[in-house]
């Protein structure tokens, strides 16, 4: 389904969409508040961005690299080409471990290859941890949105699934209340699982190590508990050193959520005494679209979700109108080298303002490569409507007989046609905008009388 | 070929610009650590506290299940760390030694063996963290100079007790964490 289509679904609650555009509004200016107390903010993006060029340059040595130490370190090293192959290396972990359930913390490279689904039809009971990934998660939804995965969501609704999942009192909205409930729940599901797994937010070649964040140290709850703990990453998270690691820590919080840092930021180097992590490498596309020239740029993201925090389109059409797991300006830009039929609407998706590139704490060109593959999707698909419109007025503004006698014809016409056909479905133009009032005169007409 | 080997070849087939490695410059800042890591801390929903203080927090909740890692408030400690992490569960305040901390965002560097158990940390129904106010740094690049090629199995940035926005962007403090954090800043 396009976005438009799934897009005009989300609007049909007024109420809501206006509360979730004001929402990531909200998110966006926090950002921006806390970009400008530090001076250097935008060296720190220059810096990121010039990092994440030094890895795209030399990932293969990066990646060799990383390997060679975490194995030094006692941690398993798998490569997955893609995702059925990534599934296929966690089900065999599980099943070396004769493990039947499972906590997760937030990955959306998991969400990418559709581990979920996978492991429940193997037997596998796989439990989200992240409160917003729990709630999705009960209602069989994918998250909407990478950092915020149920903010397409109001706390009636959490409060009536937690009353019927959690037994919380029935109309107990209040959010503290709600979220203690799941604290409960949660805290069982952590002492009871052998395994869990966590995404990665950055892999450093020089130690080995990994990082991951979070703010309610669900991935940790997670880990320490079980012993054997599963890491996903994409083959892009890779950071050469330490160092890098103060540069992308500053930019990543205050970019997504506008706080100076995640609550959490733990380092994994080596497991514990007695314990076992394993890392999956996951290629999935990434190699791909690295050879694209115009695209591979897209491979820098950090996964902050600020492109989509203020991006006029997302806020307003929400992540499900996208249909892929990542959404919003970035997600328009990775999809479509995934699948570009089925992805095909996404790059038109956007106003091309440039929102999206600005905020981008790592200086990837968002908007430029939404156009890009605008021009990539057009020439596969040959013409659609809004292209034969286009191509009628090219014809008419370029014939000067041709645009006086349209703009008299047009003056008449539009007094005169029932709206039945000026917004029609041919005008996609005409939906939720007004046509003007036409002038009683040409400005050329207006001009020989007035200045003779 | 193995996944490995194909994935390698991939990436090495593809030509590539060379691009540099910048070299990363200390940003530091001016302004006092002490009052900055303070604000911090506050911003993040946690609270700087004095040693006597914290006798207090203890004695009007009669907490009784405490657990102490640093030297010197060895009195306060009701059990010992056991040998394993499960047996945290039920256990109401654990108190730490922080390496040192950043003043730019309140981030505490803690290793394993500041830890204990790796989970004691988030387990801990409300945790304290013992800093040297002279262990402090102006932002994350002096932070990671000063860690430099430290090696330890598990290494924690922690800058708040556990927190959630999840539910309508409404901020719950004690998500699956410690639902509260306190640090006593030390001048030895």
């Amino acid at each position: 389904m396009s976005h438009p289509t799934k897009a005009s679904e989300f609007l049909q609650d007024a109420a809501k969409a206006k509360w979730h555009d004001e929402t990531l509004w909200f998110v966006r200016d926090k950002r921006d508040n806390i970009s400008k107390t530090i001076p250097e903010w935008e060296e720190l993006r220059e810096l990121a961005s010039q990092i994440k060029d030094n890895v795209l340059a030399n990932l293969e040595t990066y990646l060799v690299e990383f390997e060679k130490n975490a194995k030094a370190n006692n941690i398993h090293v798998h490569w997955a080409k893609n995702a059925e192959e990534h599934n296929q290396i966690v089900l065999g972990i599980l099943q070396n471990h004769q493990c039947k359930a499972i906590v997760k913390s937030k990955s959306i490279l998991t969400e990418e290859c559709h581990l979920n689904p996978f492991l429940e039809n193997n037997g596998i009971e796989v439990v989200d941890t992240d409160l917003g990934e729990r709630i999705v998660q009960f209602l069989n939804q994918p998250p909407s949105h990478i950092v915020l995965p149920a903010i397409h969501l109001k706390k009636r609704d959490i409060s009536e699934l937690f009353h019927e999942k959690l037994q919380t009192e029935k109309g107990n909205e209040d959010p503290t209340y709600l979220t203690h409930a799941a604290r409960i729940h949660l805290r069982e599901k952590f002492l009871g699982a052998k395994v869990a797994i966590t995404g990665v937010n950055f892999g450093v070649a020089e130690t080995g190590e990994f990082v991951v964040c979070t703010n309610e140290g669900n991935a940790d709850m997670g880990v320490h508990l079980a012993d054997v703990h599963i890491a996903c990453m994409g083959i892009e998270k890779i950071i050469p050193r330490r160092k890098d690691l103060g540069i992308f820590l500053r930019l990543l919080a205050r970019s997504a959520t506008g706080q100076p840092i995640t609550n959490y930021n733990s380092h994994f180097r080596s497991p514990a005494p007695g314990k076992e992590i394993h890392i999956v490498l996951v290629d999935n596309g990434r190699t791909e679209q690295l050879g694209r020239e115009k695209f591979k740029n897209s491979l820098k993201c950090i996964r902050c979700g600020a492109c989509m925090n203020t991006c006029p389109i997302y806020r307003r059409s929400g992540g499900y109108s996208y249909g892929s797991v990542v959404p919003g300006p970035i997600g328009s830009i990775l999809s479509p080298g995934l699948d570009v039929k089925k992805y095909s609407t996404l790059p038109f998706a956007s106003t091309l303002c440039g929102s999206c590139t600005d905020v981008c704490p790592v200086k990837i060109n968002i908007h430029e490569q939404l156009y890009e593959w605008r021009q990539e999707i057009t020439k596969a698909q040959g013409t659609n409507t809004k292209s034969i419109s286009m191509k009628i007025a090219n014809g008419i503004f370029a014939v000067p007989f041709a645009y006086k006698i349209t703009g008299a014809m047009m003056r008449g016409a539009l007094k005169i046609l029932p709206d039945s056909i000026t917004y029609s479905g041919l005008n996609i133009w005409g939906k939720q905008r007004d046509l003007p009032e036409t002038p009683k005169e040409t400005f050329k007409d207006w001009y020989k009388k007035n200045r003779k | 070929m193995s996944s490995r080997e194909h994935i390698l070849a991939k990436i090495k087939a593809i030509p590539k610009e060379a691009s540099p490695l910048p070299e990363i410059p200390s940003f530091e800042s001016p302004l006092g650590h002490k009052a900055a890591f303070i604000l911090s801390i506050q911003a993040n929903k946690g609270e700087v506290i004095t040693e006597s203080e914290l006798k207090d927090f203890i004695a009007i909740n009669r907490f009784e299940k405490i657990l102490n890692l640093t030297k010197g408030m060895e009195s306060l400690s009701t059990q010992p760390l056991p040998s394993d992490a499960h047996e945290l569960n039920e256990l109401e305040v654990a108190i730490i030694q922080g390496q040192f901390g950043v003043a730019e965002n309140g981030a505490i560097w803690l290793t394993d063996e500041n830890m204990g158990l790796r989970v004691l940390p988030f387990i801990t129904e409300h945790l304290v963290i013992v800093l040297n106010e002279k262990s402090l740094v102006s932002n994350m690049h002096e932070a990671y100079n000063k860690i430099g090629i430290q090696h330890s199995g598990f290494g924690l940035f922690i800058a708040g007790p556990s927190k959630t926005a999840d539910i309508e962007q409404s901020l719950v403090i004690g998500a699956h964490g410690a639902k509260s954090l306190r640090v006593v800043l030390t001048n030895l």
